[in-house]
């Protein structure tokens, strides 16, 4: 199929001008359009992913077009195991997200729906882009209309939220420009995978450090890492529900997914060089982010910050996948057994990555879920809403649990992956890494699942109405899919590991 | 024996009957569904251990594969069951005792408005169970291991309404899973040094593998796992407050089977420990300590079951000193009566309870062997089993474990183990003298005269023919100890080559231990029945030390200001002061550095042209002579 992947790209753009032109008033069509039209994006992305032929492998779906010759910009457009998840995951909250806001928001409807389509084709273009000019404009068009979802939607300090995210972004971002441009100075050249071959800066390793770090703080700001972080809770708490799902579930994805697209195959000798630091910032994400989230009392913010914890796995996953020294000879016999360590730690941050944004996804859903009906996220307020609201009280339990890492749920299958391989890698790390779990067991158990579900009901709460059926429809396949990649992971990770192990045999 | 797989198939199907069609069933067809599911499970558990004994003991061994479940380069898994006689054992017993405590619960439960959720989480339980001790690699292992935690969370905290029930099954979560983090680093210790996690191919090649100091690391990691599930020192503190859950909850997870578990684990992976000799002692010692410990605490609790709770404690750390010293064989058989007589004691208490509207403060009970005739007498056999009085089956069980103790050299544990006993005499004897014995003290206290009937009545016999058959296995599983020991030999032929004792010394034993319990249970006769002594002028008498057991050496107290309560302020400061103060603090000055920056630097766009000329030509001049200087 050509033009698959400007497709599921393009189109949600191409319905976003649309909607310009429904006039005001027909807000219902403006809804049922945008449902509609990011269901192709989704059908087309499922088709992508049963498609892709992963025991072939590498970098398939291919678009090259030349675009603007004089500074060798291409239009390149192309998909791997690392890729397609993170596809299918955009679309699938995109999707989630739209239906849930036709009931949600009520004002500046057709707004709303224009910037969220927007949206939607930027976090795509970052999973399908191979060059760097073209990367670079969809990671851009990403952070506008998020910036103004949670600056218009938002809460009561949303301004403030908005303006603090945009900047941080735009910050990293301008670092991250000035590291393309080196590589296009040194190297003439903006296209990704190239570079990646090319190494550029591999006799200057001053240089090379300084691209590295200037690609580092944009993703490190995105994904958030320890201390880049303070963002998000403000983002996170301010933004309307859906705008938290595409937050956690895509954005931070952004960043992650530069580290293993750009930062490891491009400079593998300064990550290597610089695994120790970022593994440990990795590790104060976890422990820092679990246990900042076990010390609030507002669901939302908890939730946020237990991103800054799963995303410090993923991390931790790169890191540990970096570390070992990257020109370990094959005829050592440890070769073989290192080699498949990182491969395990890369692919289980790949399938943290989407476990997180179906999960973390699901949970900000059900914030907002509760949030409608309870006008407040104060944990303390609630207690004993368990025989109140048993649908709600199980679908949150399942994601809690699937968040906590219960195996069986899919969070547990990434995390023990990451904790395989980098326990050979960085071991005294992995082991402090893995007492985070103790931490997030607490911390939803108590802070969640007790306070707001156990003890005597409250008796404002006696009229509390149960999950709607279109809010079980939203949960639903989020929950499906925790269940099913706990239960059964074999087919993501085929996709995943081919993918990792092509990376790490490049390196 | 591919029919293996039917063992947590049953369970499972009955989970999503339950869960899905209960609606439909009502109460009856839950209970049907629901007891139905275990009882085939059961059914198929005798078939296949029926057809694992028409192999010959050599070759009682079974994989059966189900799925790969997950492969990435050298990391595949495979969902495998493996069947060979340690397994038959466990999932005899799993779905055995716990058939008999679902048919119980319909009866115990039929008021409960969350009847069908209990069902739905029983049958997972023994799903969850039962894959725990089917699995043929670690990880299965652990996620059956994990699953059993969240089912015995679920259940203990099922009425949830009540704030000690919620907050007793986070204790029991959070408690285990400090065990699992060591359990897990031990599995991920094993495949970084096996590659594999299957069972078969760690065993087979460990004794080539493995060097002393990394077994050691390895079964001491997978230990602390044990540590947690199974209760011992020194994070046993979950169990006895899991007993907010339902009674039979506490009769088939907190008792005869979840807790068991790790006694299962390190009998299951023996292979391993015997190439660390550190371990070996290391769970022998736990095991007797927390043996004699956990006795001692039970001797001063008035809940009747807080006592059966401490007594678990006590007898699972006899079980891991009987693994720990190499007696495998001898510590299931401990396991399998244990399941039986503590099984059936708990479901006598929980009949007490349910004629006493809930009490549970025994002395606020006695006289009851006239009311509740069945009742008393089943408990009866269970006290006398667990006391170890010849021949009901405690006595055989704990005698073996005492006389391999005392075989393999260990005089000082096979010692704590025999005033152990003499203490568990006690105990059990105050329990039974105060509940059943004695004049009626509940007229006054209870809310008895509220109930429809003035007179605490026998449970209906949903209830007692449960009690009746495990009264039965507690009074006689003594006697099946050879058939077990000769089945499960060929599991641990490798290893055990346990000295026997000459039979006039084994006999001298026996009467030391029989001794010994007697004399426990006379103190308690003199206490309690003849009332020779007061026990409360012994225990003002004792004073410090009886104000320490009686609250539990003050364990839960240390735990919460040396490690609950610093966690917890760590993570407000690195919320408030941190956080908030310190990194968003430093954020958003930056933001108001710049913002004062821009509106300084505003001052200099004046729009005066002249002023420009002028800056230009301070720059061009400074440039040239730096140029000119150079």
């Amino acid at each position: 199929m050509p033009y698959l992947l400007s497709a599921i790209t393009l189109l949600p753009l191409l319905g976003s001008l649309v909607i310009l032109f429904i006039p005001r008033g027909q807000e219902r069509w403006v809804k049922i359009w945008s449902i509609a039209i990011s269901l192709i994006p989704l059908a087309l992305s499922a088709y992508l992913w049963f498609s892709y032929d992963f025991r072939a492998g590498g970098i398939q779906f291919e678009e090259v077009y030349n675009w603007i010759p004089a500074i060798n910009v291409r239009y390149r457009m192309g998909v791997d195991g690392l890729s397609i998840p993170l596809i299918g995951l955009t679309a699938l909250l995109s999707t989630i997200s739209l239906y849930y806001s036709a009931f949600t928001i009520k004002e500046r409807i057709k707004e709303y729906y224009f910037l969220f389509l927007l949206l939607e084709t930027g976090l795509m273009g970052v999973f399908t882009s191979l060059d760097f000019f073209l990367f670079y404009i969809f990671w851009e068009v990403g952070l506008v209309p998020m910036y103004f979802i949670i600056g218009v939607w938002g809460g009561p300090r949303r301004e403030y939220a908005a303006i603090k995210f945009f900047m941080y972004t735009l910050a990293g971002s301008v670092f991250m420009l000035l590291s393309i441009l080196a590589i296009f100075f040194a190297e003439g050249t903006f296209d990704i995978l190239q570079a990646a071959e090319l190494r550029p800066f591999t006799d200057n390793f001053f240089i090379q450090s300084l691209a590295f770090w200037g690609f580092f703080l944009a993703f490190a700001i995105k994904v958030p890492m320890w201390p880049f972080h303070t963002w998000l809770p403000d983002a996170h708490v301010e933004a309307p529900t859906a705008g938290s799902v595409i937050l956690a579930g895509i954005l931070l994805k952004l960043g992650g997914y530069g580290f293993f697209r750009i930062l490891l195959p491009i400079f593998p000798q300064a990550f290597n060089a610089f695994a120790l630091v970022i593994a440990i910032l990795a590790l104060i994400s976890i422990v820092y982010g679990a246990l900042v989230s076990m010390a609030q009392w507002d669901f939302k913010k908890l939730i946020a910050y237990s991103s800054v914890n799963h995303m410090g796995y993923v991390i931790l996953g790169v890191a540990a996948a970096a570390a070992t020294p990257i020109g370990l000879a094959a005829t050592n016999p440890d070769f073989q057994a290192v080699f498949d360590s990182k491969a395990i730690a890369l692919s289980g941050a790949v399938l943290e990555m989407f476990n997180h944004g179906v999960i973390t996804g699901g949970l900000f859903l059900l914030v907002g879920i509760i949030y409608e009906r309870a006008h407040t996220r104060e944990l303390r307020e609630f207690g004993g809403l368990g025989s109140r609201v048993p649908v709600y009280y199980a679908v949150l339990t399942t994601a809690a649990l699937a968040s906590l890492g219960l195996p069986g749920l899919a969070g547990f299958v990434s995390e023990f992956l990451i904790f395989r391989g980098a326990l050979v890698t960085l071991t005294p790390l992995a082991v402090i890494a893995i007492s985070g779990i103790i931490i997030t067991a607490a911390m939803f158990l108590w802070k969640v699942i007790q306070l707001m579900f156990l003890g005597p009901l409250k008796e404002k709460w006696v009229g509390l109405p149960d999950m709607t059926r279109w809010e079980i429809i939203t949960m639903a396949p989020l929950v499906f899919l925790m269940v099913l990649f706990g239960l059964y992971p074999a087919p993501i990770l085929d996709l995943i590991n081919g993918a990792m192990v092509n990376l790490l045999g490049s390196l | 024996m591919d029919f293996v797989r039917l063992v947590p198939g049953f369970p499972l199907l009955g989970v999503v009957l339950v869960a899905l069609t209960g609606r439909f069933l009502g109460r009856r067809g839950t209970a049907l569904v629901a007891c139905g599911a275990v009882g085939l499970a059961f059914a198929v558990a005798l078939g296949v251990t029926g057809a694992l004994l028409q192999t010959p003991p050599e070759s009682r061994e079974v994989e059966v594969s189900l799925f790969t479940w997950a492969a990435v380069s050298d990391f595949q898994v495979d969902v495998s069951l493996l069947l060979d006689p340690l397994s038959a054992v466990m999932i005899l017993v799993v779905s055995g005792v716990g058939f008999l405590i679902h048919v119980y619960s319909v009866g115990y439960m039929a008021q409960d408005p969350g009847f069908r959720r209990y069902f739905a989480y029983l049958n997972l339980f023994v799903f969850s169970m039962v894959i725990l001790v089917l699995a043929g690699n670690f990880l299965l292992l652990y996620v059956g291991w994990e699953l059993v935690g969240l089912c015995s969370y679920l259940l203990i905290s099922f009425w949830y309404e009540r704030k000690e029930a919620a907050k007793a099954g986070m204790k029991a979560f959070v408690t285990t899973r400090i065990g699992d983090f060591g359990f897990a680093l031990g599995i991920f210790l094993i495949f970084a040094t096996f590659h594999t996690l299957d069972y078969a191919e760690v065993f087979g090649s460990a004794s080539q593998v493995l060097t002393t100091g990394l077994a050691t690391a390895i079964t001491l990691l997978l230990f602390l796992g044990a540590v947690g599930k199974s209760a011992q020192i020194p994070l046993y503190v979950w169990l006895p407050d899991a007993m907010e859950g339902p009674t039979p909850v506490s009769a088939l997870i907190h008792a005869a089977t979840m807790v068991t578990a790790g006694v299962y684990m390190v009998t299951r992976t023996h292979v391993l420990f015997e190439l660390a000799p550190i371990s070996m002692l290391v769970v022998a010692v736990i095991g007797a300590a927390t043996a004699f410990y956990a006795a001692t605490i039970a001797t001063a609790q008035d809940d009747i079951k807080r006592v059966l709770a401490y007594s678990t404690i006590s007898q699972l750390g006899y079980m891991f000193l009987a693994v720990g010293v190499g007696a495998y064989a001898a510590g299931i058989f401990h396991l399998t009566t244990h399941a039986f007589f503590k099984a059936l004691m708990f479901l006598g208490a929980g009949s007490v309870m349910h004629a006493l509207a809930g009490e549970q403060d025994i002395q606020k009970m006695g006289g009851l062997r006239w009311t509740m005739p069945l009742t008393s007498i089943t408990f009866l056999a269970g006290w006398l089993a667990i006391s170890g009085i010849p021949p009901f089956s405690g006595f055989f069980s704990k005698d073996e474990i005492l006389a391999s103790a005392f075989a393999s050299g260990q005089i000082l544990l096979w010692l704590v183990g025999v005033i152990t006993a003499g203490i568990t005499a006690f105990y059990m004897s105050r329990q039974v003298f105060l509940v059943f014995f004695g004049e009626p003290r509940y007229s006054q206290h209870t809310a008895i005269h509220a109930e429809h009937r003035s007179v605490p009545h026998e449970s209906p016999w949903i209830m007692t023919i449960p009690l009746a058959i495990l009264a039965v296995l507690a009074a006689l599983g003594g006697f099946l100890g050879p058939v077990l020991e000769d089945f499960l030999g060929p599991v641990f032929a490798a290893s055990e080559a346990r000295q026997s004792l000459p039979p006039l010394n084994e006999a001298a034993l026996i009467i030391l231990s029989v001794a010994a319990a007697g004399l426990g249970i006379f103190i308690a006769w003199l206490g309690y029945i003849r009332r020779g002594v007061d026990p409360k002028l012994v225990a003002a008498r004792l004073g410090l030390v009886y104000r320490l057991v009686r609250n539990k050496y003050y364990v839960d107290e240390v735990y919460h200001a040396l490690l609950i309560r610093p966690v917890w302020q760590a993570a407000s400061v690195l919320a408030t002061a941190v956080d908030q103060a310190g990194i968003d603090g430093v954020v958003n000055a930056l933001g108001s550095i710049m913002q004062s920056a821009g509106r300084g630097l505003r001052r200099v766009q004046t729009g005066f042209v002249r002023s420009y000329a002028l800056i230009f030509l301070v720059g061009v001049l400074l440039v040239l002579a730096i140029s000119t200087l150079r």
